[in-house]
């Protein structure tokens, strides 16, 4: 009992010491640099919020705006991304075994359709990776890492339950 | 083939074994023996160092001699191995990559655990991670069984069944001494020697004609008999609509199920971050896509300047036909160049089994120690007791798979690792994409989408023409086929989905919320991680 009253107390300390979610909102990207220390100077500008365990803090962190932002960015790229390489492929394989007429006719020289499609499947794989990459880099990298440090601030010394 | 070709392929071969054994005994003087060190190789490794061993652990001799081969005996549909398996690496970056090494620990089955009732979860991920270990593990000694064959001049049975066993016997001693240290280490040198004798190859090929792709896409075409149906699809799939299916569910399980295979999934725990893993995953794709792209003009290569009948009548299904390419390229039969180039082909070929068959026995070891035996076991397995059990089990897995190689020899080695995808995608993939993005998910349905993709895709192998019932098949003698395709992809897959759907909806507890939270907090940021 004594030992979970006392997690209890550093945890709320540590909750004091670097605030929940709104501050890394605010900061997160737009270019106004890494806001240094979070929380610094307005301890009293967020609702204190009492997280008893591990449990609780994820739940917490998963419904704040920021992590709700980062989760954002990376479904908006990568599931609509998904999709269309996927179709691509499909349309590509599909027409490979039904439209084999279509596939055989010559673009130029001996190259015709299914090989430019083929090769067209090679190029859009190497762009996808290079925008995935930039896109993760530019616009999410540092908002979860901030995140990373800001959660495991937070779960040290809470009860895992 | 002469004796100096025997003789020189066998030197350099012997290099390599020598340099790989020197490598792990080196790693494993200071080993301290941890499960994070055996299975993880201490997590420390760089992008560019994980990129290659991605890239090596994947760039199988099923792909260097198997898709070659594929193209050279049917033209354009062996392109479809190449175009498959590199766009599945888009799913990997996309999906799968960071958000597994932020959750995961050293397998497949601690992403999905992390959320679920934890043991009948690893007992069912466990499992079927064995399975397409094994199956992948047949298909590497295939290939070097048949590698060996055209070595020695392709009568000597023994000598076939000898290098199986040796290739078993040599794995399992770089993964139970060397741990992931030693086999990742194996894996760079691996792809570099790999993409050094593929880039040599093509320039000699594309100097042949004089960097003319034109030319050599006719010549081929040309030399093949069918004329412009070389170069277009529908050679070896187009027939009937069984086999115009199976191309489509063979493109399904190419792309679906390099996500799924325990051995690239393991490749993520051995970097630091999540962004570490997926810069080693944008390094790799270079290097796999840049390689496939060679392979087609490889392939393209031999059927020009050796010609789809020859290359099958020193193979059926066309495994040989790089080496002979080589041979060809060097000089011919009995020139100096010739016999090094076909030695040195022959040799990065060797290196290629050896080092990808580590890397899938280390990731098979894994999964029977960090989560059957760990689970099966009453009491919760001790740190170092695990690793005892992970080598034990790396001992089992080469003998179970020597012996299904031996058995399997004759099957083409692509269209193999054709089935190891297939049952990856039906088995692993459902279960780790719900775990990963539906908040709904639970434990009974990751159990049943594990079985319910892992069985039917067992089963419909077992019954299809692969087994039985054709004159290529495992038993030809008899015939107990019921399923039509060779690929049981497009209809397994989508049952593993669906399995996990009704798992999930039908299942009385309610969805752990918290767990949810967690799961997806820690996979998109990190938090937590080891």
């Amino acid at each position: 009992m004594e030992q979970v009253d006392r997690q209890e107390g550093r945890d709320a300390a540590a909750m004091a010491v670097d605030d929940p979610w709104y501050d890394a909102t605010a900061s997160g990207w737009g270019g106004e640099a890494a806001t240094g220390v979070p929380g610094d100077g307005r301890p009293d500008a967020v609702p204190r919020q009492r997280v008893h365990s591990a449990a609780e803090i994820y739940l917490e962190v998963q419904r704040s705006p920021a992590f709700q932002e980062v989760r954002g960015r990376y479904r908006r790229f990568a599931f609509p991304a998904t999709l269309a390489f996927l179709l691509w492929y499909l349309a590509y394989v599909v027409a490979a075994t039904v439209a084999p007429g279509l596939m055989a006719r010559p673009v130029a020289g001996a190259v015709n359709v299914a090989m430019v499609a083929g090769l067209g499947q090679f190029l859009t794989t190497f762009l996808l990776t290079w925008a995935y990459a930039r896109h993760a880099r530019l616009r999410r990298d540092r908002a979860a890492l901030e995140l990373r440090w800001d959660t495991q601030e937070m779960t040290r010394g809470a009860v895992r339950s | 083939m002469t004796g100096s070709h025997q003789t020189l392929a066998l030197v350099l071969f012997s290099v390599f074994v020598a340099v790989t054994l020197g490598i792990t005994t080196w790693v494993s003087r200071h080993r301290h023996g941890s499960a994070e060190e055996f299975y993880a190789g201490g997590r420390l490794f760089s992008p560019l160092e994980n990129g290659f061993a991605i890239a090596g652990d994947y760039m199988s001799a099923a792909s260097f001699l198997g898709i070659s081969g594929l193209i050279a005996l049917y033209g354009y549909d062996g392109m479809l191995y190449s175009v498959g398996f590199l766009v599945a690496w888009l799913i990997v970056l996309l999906l799968v990559a960071e958000l597994v090494r932020n959750c995961g620990r050293f397998t497949l089955a601690d992403v999905v655990a992390a959320r679920m009732a934890e043991r009948p979860v690893r007992i069912a991920a466990g499992t079927s991670s064995v399975a397409v270990s094994v199956l992948y593990l047949v298909a590497q000694m295939v290939g070097a069984g048949s590698l060996v064959a055209l070595l020695l001049g392709g009568s000597s049975e023994a000598a076939r069944s000898w290098t199986v066993i040796g290739v078993g016997a040599l794995m399992v001693i770089y993964v139970t001494l060397g741990g992931m240290r030693a086999t990742t280490w194996i894996q760079i040198v691996k792809a570099v020697l790999l993409m050094a004798g593929t880039i040599a190859l093509t320039v000699l090929v594309l100097l042949r004609f004089h960097g003319d792709v034109n030319s050599l896409l006719s010549t081929a075409a040309e030399r093949s008999g069918h004329g412009p149906g070389f170069l277009a699809p529908g050679l070896r799939y187009g027939g009937d609509w069984t086999a115009r299916l199976d191309f489509i569910s063979l493109g399904l399980a190419l792309v679906l199920g390099t996500a799924g295979l325990p051995h690239i999934l393991s490749r993520f725990y051995t970097v630091p971050t999540a962004r570490a893993a997926r810069r080693s995953v944008i390094w790799s794709i270079g290097l796999i896509g840049g390689f496939y792209l060679m392979t087609i003009v490889l392939g393209f290569g031999a059927a020009a300047l050796i010609g789809p009948d020859e290359v099958r009548a020193s193979n059926a299904s066309g495994n040989t036909a790089v080496p002979l390419l080589a041979l060809d390229l060097g000089g011919g039969e009995g020139s100096t160049g010739g016999i090094v180039l076909f030695a040195v082909v022959a040799a990065v070929a060797f290196a290629t089994i050896l080092a990808v068959v580590a890397g899938i026995t280390l990731a098979s070891s894994a999964s029977v120690a960090h989560d059957l035996y760990a689970s099966l076991s009453r009491r919760r397995a001790k740190q170092y007791s695990e690793v005892a059990v992970a080598r034990v089990a790396a001992a089992g897995i080469g003998a179970v798979a020597i012996g299904l190689g031996l058995l399997a020899r004759d099957l083409n080695v692509a269209f193999l690792v054709g089935l190891a995808f297939a049952v990856a995608a039906s088995a692993n993939l459902p279960v780790l994409l719900y775990s990963l993005f539906w908040r709904k998910f639970t434990t009974r349905g990751a159990v049943w989408s594990v079985y319910g993709g892992l069985i039917p895709a067992v089963l419909l192998v077992l019954v299809s023409p692969v087994v039985s019932g054709s004159p290529e098949s495992l038993f030809p003698g008899v015939d107990f086929h019921l399923f039509p395709l060779q690929n049981p992809g497009a209809v397994s897959i989508p049952l593993g989905f669906l399995a996990g759907w009704i798992g999930t909806v039908t299942s009385h507890e309610p969805p752990d919320e918290a767990r949810h939270a967690e799961t997806e907090v820690r996979s998109l940021t990190g938090a937590g991680a080891v």
